[in-house]
């Protein structure tokens, strides 16, 4: 028998017409942790999903061999039944159901006949839980009162319940900070440990290089190649190279010398407290300049404020009890609602882009013209369809959108496509300062470089940019200066000549320590 | 650039198809009626009949596009009718303090439902059940459970009266010229708007629809104004309640395409949190959504009083059901977001035609039920499914 556990062999799945996959071919060794790269659309998932039985039998070309043995799954079930469990970037969880509940969703423990044995879950579950590290959570809280890494987890422990022996996790970090990432890939190691082989998703390279023992890259539906650690060249670089087919020598566009204007946004003073506990304060006396032509980055961990900051100053869109001042060009500025912020030149990019960006079922204009149109493309409330054409058209160009027409529906573009749609929603209410709130989340590398190229345009054009980002590196390549936020305050300030990765965690480390010192 | 090389689009079948089922069911009963249905009489209760329900479903179709529904018109149309029942009987007032009274009625309802729906926070659904009850009880109560009426001729031209006629003899009978003139216009209108909407396609290099799809449409399009109006130059001429129709759908129709606060309603329906971060004041939509349904429910309950002479208790009852089925019949999603007015409007003529044909062939309502019952799932299924096919 060979060592591999899976092998996919010259697997080709067409949508009317469309190859999504061309001749894949995957083979991943038992015991091992093996990466599969790509850019946004380049098949990863679809391959997943021909896998896991998502996609039955017959209607993709190929051949699977799990275990020696040739596979036909006509659903997740059948795959299930062999250990093949997929883990979606979505969590597939449900909130207000236990953590014991979750983990033993669809795959119930009975006692006979159906009747579920409590005692039987609740033991069963916390022993799931020990497996990926979760040994001191209570099981019966319901899992929307834990956090985001910790559901991830739970995810996992699940996958375990189910006797797991191949492990699919698709871009299981992608909403998790950098410790709870860690702390996630950790687990993975272990899990090989255990004798259990992952296969995992991500755009995040550095997890790659730290998790896996090989890595498959796939681009426009073809396997480009198999990297193997200790073997090949293991670079991020040489990843890129793969991923894009050509040399990226540089992933941030180069910035020119961009002469900095007077401070156009300035923020004083700054208090918020937490929504549903006006006790809990968020945000302590956060002060922040920045000028005509300068891109300045948030940086700091999950959790830290930044996001609650930038949405309380967006038209007061988080928090209560907020107090401070806000001037923009100098003058004081009231933002009472969005409103209120976009007539005043603020706009703020949201992390979330489906949840908090964009109409999935409306087009490409109406999602790029609906906040603007108040302003510039209607008159007495009437709106004036031809200017909204003609700007979409020309913001369609200017951010690059890949898209057939305005008129194609928003849910059914790229990931990056759609930043793209709302990064020129946002440029169009002519703002002076824009705030994006991880404006490259999951996209991919590609579309990162023209999302950067519009930051550096934007700067150009004498606006003031803030971007706030959990990848230290983006922060360092796009960003003039940087305000490290931690637990809602500012807790250092570096200037591009001096910001490193590690500058700004020892910043973060110092003021906790502070902050502890403080509270004993 | 990419559009260059796709000068032409499909017709949108969904939206289209919509009329050829119209025309569809209505040959259909025409041969099940052995051509009762195709009567100029009978094309004037068509519209006199269903004319609260098209008032009701424009309405309607706004709620329904923020994702909700409102289950209280039937009850608001009948509190606003026994409202100027009491007005014009009972107090011997002026019909216009009655017109008006309706009207700040309905408003009122309106802004009550709103203002628990949009600034407390109270699902919809609950608001206007319990509108709904509430509505319905009132209005027993003010009645005291009996009928209330005859109004006087002067109000009762607002659902049963029609506008001045130029009668000329023609054929076994007449013919009203005011009518053909009016299907004149509208058919310059609906041809010179569909000329200008391409010419403006062409000059931003838009794909435009075949030249046989845009004939076929505006054929078909033209056939049916034609036939309506032809039949209804036949008869009394055209009723007052097809002017109140068509005055609403065009406001409406116009709202919901080209003003800001039309779109709004859309962005809410389609992401709520994202058209709050885009600056839509949602809780201010949904308020007025709310009071004007109120507003559209007081108009359909003036017209179904005046159309009946009197006001009932049992009034409007089960009214917000076919407002609902027509939104969704005429191709709205149930999840909000997507829908027009004129879909609406149709989708209230087909559940009209089902109605009168049946009646017509001599089907009792519970039977009648069965079949909107059917008609209703069997459209929203070709919908879903249709849709789940395209991803």
């Amino acid at each position: 028998m060979s060592d591999y556990i899976l092998e996919m062999n010259q697997i080709t799945k067409e949508f009317s017409g469309v190859k999504a996959l061309d001749d894949v071919n995957l083979k991943v060794k038992k015991g091992e942790i093996h990466a599969i790269c790509g850019e946004n659309g380049a098949g990863k998932s679809t391959l997943m999903n021909v896998l896991s039985g998502v996609y039955p039998y017959g209607t993709y070309e190929g051949d699977i061999l799990y275990k020696g043995e040739h596979c036909k799954f006509h659903n997740l079930r059948d795959s299930e039944a062999k250990g093949i469990v997929i883990i979606h970037q979505e969590l597939a969880l449900s909130p207000l159901l236990s953590v014991a509940e979750n983990v033993f969703i669809g795959n119930e423990r009975t006692s006979m006949k159906g009747i579920i044995d409590w005692t039987e879950t609740r033991k069963r579950a916390q022993e799931m839980l020990a497996r990926v590290g979760l040994e001191n959570e209570d099981v019966d809280v319901p899992v929307n009162s834990l956090g985001v890494g910790k559901q991830q987890l739970i995810e996992i422990a699940k996958a375990m319940a189910k006797k797991v022996e191949l492990l699919i996790l698709d871009e299981p970090t992608a909403a998790l900070n950098d410790e709870e990432s860690r702390k996630l890939l950790d687990i993975m190691l272990q899990l090989k440990e255990q004798g259990i082989t992952c296969i995992i998703i991500s755009h995040k390279l550095n997890e790659i290089e730290y998790v896996s023992d090989s890595v498959t890259i796939i681009r426009d539906g073809k396997t480009i190649e198999t990297l193997v650690k200790g073997v090949d060249d293991y670079s991020e670089d040489r990843v890129i190279k793969a991923m894009v087919g050509r040399e990226m020598t540089n992933r941030y566009p180069k910035r020119e010398d961009i002469k900095l204007g007077k401070v156009i946004f300035e923020v004083k003073n700054w208090n918020v407290f937490h929504p549903d506990d006006e006790n809990r304060q968020m945000i302590t006396d956060i002060n922040l300049k920045v000028r005509a032509g300068e891109v300045v980055g948030l940086a700091g961990l999950m959790g830290a404020g930044r996001t609650e900051l930038a949405m309380s100053l967006f038209g007061r869109s988080y928090g209560q009890k907020i107090s401070g001042t806000v001037l923009i060009n100098g003058k004081e500025v009231h933002l009472k609602t969005v409103r209120d912020a976009v007539k005043n030149k603020l706009a703020y990019i949201s992390e979330d882009r489906k949840t908090y960006g964009l109409n999935l079922i409306g087009d490409v204009k109406e999602n790029m013209t609906i906040a603007a149109r108040p302003f510039f493309f209607s008159k007495h409330g009437v709106i004036n369809n031809n200017d909204e054409i003609v700007a979409a058209q020309e913001y369609r160009e200017r951010v690059k959108v890949k898209t057939n027409s305005i008129n194609q529906v928003v849910g059914s573009l790229s990931g990056g496509n759609q930043q793209k749609v709302v990064v020129a929603k946002w440029m169009m209410t002519q703002p002076d300062v824009l705030i994006m709130d991880e404006p490259t989340r999951g996209i991919d590398v590609g579309a990162k470089y023209e999302i950067y190229c519009v930051i550096n345009e934007l700067a150009k054009a004498g606006k003031a940019v803030i971007v706030i980002s959990s990848e230290l590196p983006e922060i360092i390549g796009t960003c003039d200066r940087v305000y490290v936020i931690n637990d809602g305050r500012i807790a250092g300030e570096l200037n591009s000549a001096e910001v490193t990765q590690e500058k700004i965690m020892q910043c973060i480390m110092a003021h906790n320590r502070k902050g502890d010192g403080n509270g004993n | 650039m990419e559009t260059n090389n796709k000068k032409y689009v499909k017709m949108d079948m969904k939206q289209y198809g919509m009329f050829f089922a119209l025309i569809a069911i209505y040959l259909v009963f025409a041969l099940l009626t052995k051509g009762a249905n195709l009567t100029p009489m009978n094309i004037n209760n068509l519209i006199m009949q269903n004319g609260y329900v098209v008032i009701l479903a424009i309405g309607m179709l706004l709620c329904v596009l923020t994702g909700n529904i409102d289950l209280g018109v039937g009850s608001v149309v009948a509190v606003c009718g026994s409202f100027a029942g009491i007005i014009m009987m009972d107090l011997k007032m002026n019909m216009w303090v009655a017109i008006i009274a309706a009207l700040l009625v309905g408003l009122l309802t309106g802004i009550f439902a709103g203002f628990f729906i949009a600034y407390l926070g109270i699902p919809p659904f609950v608001t206007t059940l319990a509108t709904m009850l509430m509505g319905r009880g009132l209005t027993y109560t003010l009645l005291q459970a009996q009928t209330k009426g005859p109004f006087d001729q002067s109000y009762n031209f607002i659902g049963a009266g029609f506008l001045p006629v130029l009668k000329i003899p023609f054929g076994d009978g007449t013919l009203d010229i005011i009518s053909i003139l009016a299907a004149a216009v509208a058919s310059a209108a609906l041809i010179f708007s569909e000329i200008k909407s391409n010419s403006t396609k062409k000059k931003y290099n838009f794909a435009v629809n075949p030249t046989w799809q845009i004939v076929l449409k505006l054929g078909v399009m033209l056939f049916i104004i034609w036939f309506f109006f032809y039949k209804l130059a036949r008869y009394n001429g055209l009723p007052f309640v097809l002017l109140i129709m068509v005055i609403l759908i065009a406001i409406y129709g116009f709202i919901t395409s080209k003003t800001v606060a039309g779109r709004q309603i859309y962005a809410l329906g389609g992401n709520r949190k994202a058209a709050n971060l885009s600056g839509i004041d949602t809780n201010k939509v949904f308020f007025w959504v709310y009071v004007n349904m109120g507003l559209l429910s007081a108009i359909a309950g003036i017209v179904l009083s005046a159309r009946n002479g009197s006001a009932t208790p049992k009034a409007g009852d089960g009214f917000e059901m076919d407002a609902i089925a027509s939104c969704y019949i005429g191709g709205a999603a149930v999840a909000g977001g997507a829908g027009t007015i004129v879909g609406a409007v149709v989708g209230a003529f087909i559940m009209g035609i089902l109605n009168n044909g049946m009646s017509l062939f001599g089907w009792s309502t519970d039977i009648q039920k069965i079949v909107k019952g059917a008609v209703l799932l069997g459209a929203v299924t070709l919908d879903v499914l249709s849709k789940r096919k395209k991803n």
